[in-house]
């Protein structure tokens, strides 16, 4: 037996979206044309199982090219901080030019118009964060971490911490173990 | 992302200061909604409704009639829901000990209210740009402490 259907490609496609969007409990606008309007805030983990549930549909998100090329500068920089290999002694606005073969000044400024921050104080945020996680786990002084990511001293880690946070190291350090310490008490 | 802009809430009995809130917010570069609570037991009353969007950041006053912004800071922080609201106290004066106290219970931000417009737009704006990377670099908000 043959039959023979028909079907409306639009109609198909925005079911598809509809019933996506709904199994993941997202607040949504449909408005033609391939685009979608999001009425919440989308977590990464949210948006990436949106991704992949709507690429099971063949249907992709379409990102912007300068998102991309941002997340890249993001992802290079945050390697740098993380790889230890890669603490040469090659300047990070030359390292940043060579492996996304575009020059700094455009980066740079891509990366100001996107993220709201220059690549530098991006930089700083990222050593300072890393910084936290180390105080954290504790095994390394603050001289070690110093070392560990490259600064000329502690005194200029101490420094560019009380900077970037308004407080010091060690008020970091105690504020998060008395939290945990509230935290277990708590539980 | 699919941002186009931050949600955030303030609660302070004070008109004068939700006002120059407010009006620092409109000439930022990141697009803000700000709404305003005039106390904690508002506040409380709209985070706990249902249907809501909840804010990116919410800005305490400490001192607040009927319920205190440290009771609110715990009794957010008690409560799952809102584990990805950075909280930000915005007060006159507290003493070391009390500023401590609120990062140890939740706070994220403990902001001294400045004493001009053109301070606290700087003050703000710093602290939406540091929340926004936060929120778009998937940071650990458990780790997130800034005082300015």
């Amino acid at each position: 037996m043959k039959l023979f259907i028909k079907f409306d490609f639009n109609a198909v496609c925005r079911q598809v979206l509809k019933e996506t969007l709904d199994l993941l409990d997202i607040k949504y606008n449909i408005l033609g044309f391939g685009e979608v309007e999001i009425l919440e805030k989308l977590s990464p983990d949210k948006y990436e199982a949106l991704n992949k549930s709507l690429n099971k549909y063949n249907i992709e998100i379409v990102e912007n090219q300068k998102s991309i090329l941002v997340q890249k500068i993001k992802d290079t920089i945050i390697d740098m901080i993380l790889n230890d290999e890669t603490k040469v002694t090659i300047k990070t606005s030359a390292y940043l030019a060579n492996t996304l073969g575009h020059s700094y000044g455009y980066l740079s400024n891509l990366f100001s118009e996107v993220t709201y921050t220059s690549i530098e104080n991006f930089i700083i945020l990222q050593k300072i964060e890393y910084t936290k996680q180390l105080i954290i786990k504790g095994n390394l002084s603050l001289t070690e971490i110093a070392f560990k990511l490259n600064y000329s001293s502690v005194a200029h880690l101490s420094t560019q911490f009380k900077n970037t946070t308004g407080i010091t190291p060690s008020a970091f350090q105690r504020i998060i173990t008395k939290r945990r310490q509230i935290q277990q008490t708590t539980n | 992302m699919n941002e186009d802009y931050i949600d955030i809430i303030l609660a302070d009995d004070d008109e004068d200061d939700r006002l120059f809130f407010t009006d620092a917010f409109e000439e930022l570069k990141i697009t803000t909604k700000v709404s305003t609570y005039n106390d904690g037991v508002y506040l409380m009353d709209y985070l706990n409704s249902e249907e809501i969007i909840l804010p990116n950041v919410l800005f305490l006053d400490l001192n607040m009639p009927r319920k205190s912004g440290m009771e609110c800071l715990r009794e957010i922080r008690a409560n799952d829901k809102f584990k990805d609201i950075a909280v930000a106290i915005y007060s006159t004066s507290a003493s070391e000990e009390d500023i401590e106290k609120t990062f140890v219970y939740g706070a994220n931000i403990y902001i001294k209210k400045p004493d001009n417009f053109k301070k606290l737009k700087k003050v703000l704006s710093e602290v939406v740009t540091i929340n926004w990377q936060y929120h778009t670099n998937g940071l650990n908000k458990e780790i997130f402490l800034l005082r300015l």
